[in-house]
């Protein structure tokens, strides 16, 4: 309850201070728009922002899924498998000095304009930091946990199965928190490159036009999208370590 | 005292260790023989960096980081794998778990299904009855070490291994902690690694002490084990076994 009250504190706060300073500086509506009026281009746009918004988080949603599954995958795997770990482990490392929004525009290439570009960029962004968290909580079980597994004859596969992955789910969840932040910024990046959909596409199209209320009502249906994704992958990941207080 | 646990005196082995111990270039021991008699309980006192810990991982069949050139045979010639129980400084509760499956852990690990009712049991005997849902992060100290107490018991192995299980308990629960663990492990073949003298003095069938020479026995009070902490031998104990300790460190 606490924690409503000051978020709606904070936001009006945030929308006071942005009327001020449109007040104060005189700025052109076509280059700051005060919330009155992004307030105004988004009830008069809501169907147009509607349809975009469906593609987009369609596009994250399923970014996030695979992702996700991947990243967990391939955590898994590194465990496993010592040949994983010499021969992925460094290739891993390696593709992270690569900008992944470099890549937009090849995977636009490839996979075309619909979007399959704009998921697999998602994925592509979550992927790392999924897999490289659960890794670490995989790796990290306290090793006098996994000394008596060997007391009691565990085997390899049920320590990791019984020990390490349930030991690792809040490490998880931070790189679930993590991927449900980046993953928008991966198909809004992908809609910038090459599309005719999503809310990235219509903030470049808004843009281009100097309808620049409709842009900021796209921005504020992706950042309120992102939020309240945010907030269910969190309350997810907590439900999945209520251990861990 | 009560002994409600089955006398496993009779079919309980003991075992020897026997060898040399290196960690690097570093010999840790050499020629060292630790016998831990059958059915009793065997306290191991020795300044940190001895070894102690290390000849308990040996026993355990836990990685040392070292090499060890010996034998450790069981008075039964039986393998020690899967034969033994072990009991650490921290709890070792995993935090997911509540407390029923964490003193069944052990089955949960080899993909056996658990005898509930004797962990049911097994739970009451340390006293956790109405914890038996609880996760550990509810528990305090004393009934977490209880808790792996009982997972120890579940295993029901000859030989039970402890690392200085009490050491990191208050003084009123470590006391009663060491009176719960002489009653339930009566009969098996105990060895306690400690760095406390009040706590070999009152659980010690046998004690030894290690230092970088090797390893020596000490006297026992005549009377057997569990002392009272109060009892003028086991006092008198703790006090020659502190002035033994200090003497060998200082020299």
């Amino acid at each position: 309850m606490r924690k409503g009250v000051d978020l709606i504190m904070a936001f009006g706060i945030a929308i006071a201070v942005w009327q001020m300073i449109v007040w104060l500086t005189g700025v052109p509506h076509f280059i700051l728009p005060d919330p009155v009026r992004v307030w105004q281009a988004f009830i008069s746009n809501f169907e147009l922002l509607y349809d975009h918004a469906q593609i987009t988080f369609a596009e994250v949603l399923a970014g996030l899924l695979i992702g996700s599954l991947l990243g967990m995958m391939t955590a898994l795997h590194l465990m496993i498998s010592p040949a994983a770990r010499r021969l992925l482990l460094p290739v891993l490392v390696f593709s992270q000095a690569v900008p992944v929004f470099a890549l937009a525009p090849i995977l636009t290439l490839w996979l075309g304009y619909g979007i399959w570009s704009k998921i697999v960029m998602a994925v592509l962004i979550i992927y790392f930091p999924v897999t490289s968290n659960f890794y670490d909580g995989l790796r990290r079980t306290d090793p006098g946990l996994l000394d008596l597994a060997k007391t009691m004859g565990a085997t390899e596969m049920t320590i990791l199965l019984r020990l390490r992955v349930p030991a690792a789910l809040p490490s998880l969840g931070s790189g679930l928190r993590l991927a449900a932040v980046y993953a928008p910024i991966g198909a809004v990046i992908g809609e910038w490159v090459g599309s005719s959909h999503g809310l990235g596409y219509l903030m470049l199209l808004a843009s281009g036009r100097a309808k620049i209320d409709l842009m900021f009502a796209s921005l504020f249906v992706l950042a309120i999208f992102t939020v309240i994704l945010h907030a269910l992958v969190g309350r997810f990941a907590k439900r999945l370590t209520d251990w861990s207080g | 005292m009560t002994v409600s646990s089955p006398a496993h005196s009779s079919e309980t082995p003991g075992v020897v260790l026997r060898g040399d111990f290196n960690h690097r270039d570093h010999r840790l021991f050499d020629g060292l023989e630790l016998t831990v008699q059958a059915g009793e309980w065997t306290c191991l006192l020795g300044p940190s960096g001895v070894g102690k810990s290390t000849l308990l991982r040996l026993l355990a069949g836990l990685d040392t980081g070292g090499n060890f050139q010996g034998t450790i045979v069981a008075d039964d010639s039986k393998p020690m794998q899967n034969r033994i129980a072990y009991m650490g400084q921290s709890d070792l509760l995993a935090p997911w778990l509540d407390v029923l499956d964490n003193v069944q852990l052990g089955a949960r690990l080899r993909g056996d299904s658990p005898d509930t009712a004797r962990a049911h049991r097994l739970i009451a005997r340390v006293g956790l009855t109405d914890h038996v849902s609880k996760r550990p992060a509810t528990l305090s100290g004393g009934m977490r070490q209880r808790v792996a107490l009982a997972r120890a018991l579940m295993e029901d192995r000859p030989f039970v291994l402890l690392d200085e299980p009490f050491a990191a308990l208050d003084a009123k629960t470590r006391a009663e902690m060491q009176e719960l663990a002489a009653e339930l492990l009566a009969g098996r073949t105990v060895l306690l690694v400690t760095h406390d003298p009040s706590e070999a003095a009152r659980l010690g069938h046998h004690i030894r002490i290690m230092t970088e020479q090797g390893l020596c026995a000490y006297p026992t009070p005549e009377s057997p084990p569990i002392r009272p902490y109060d009892a003028p031998e086991t006092i008198e104990t703790q006090i020659a076994l502190m002035n033994q300790l200090r003497s060998q460190a200082n020299a």
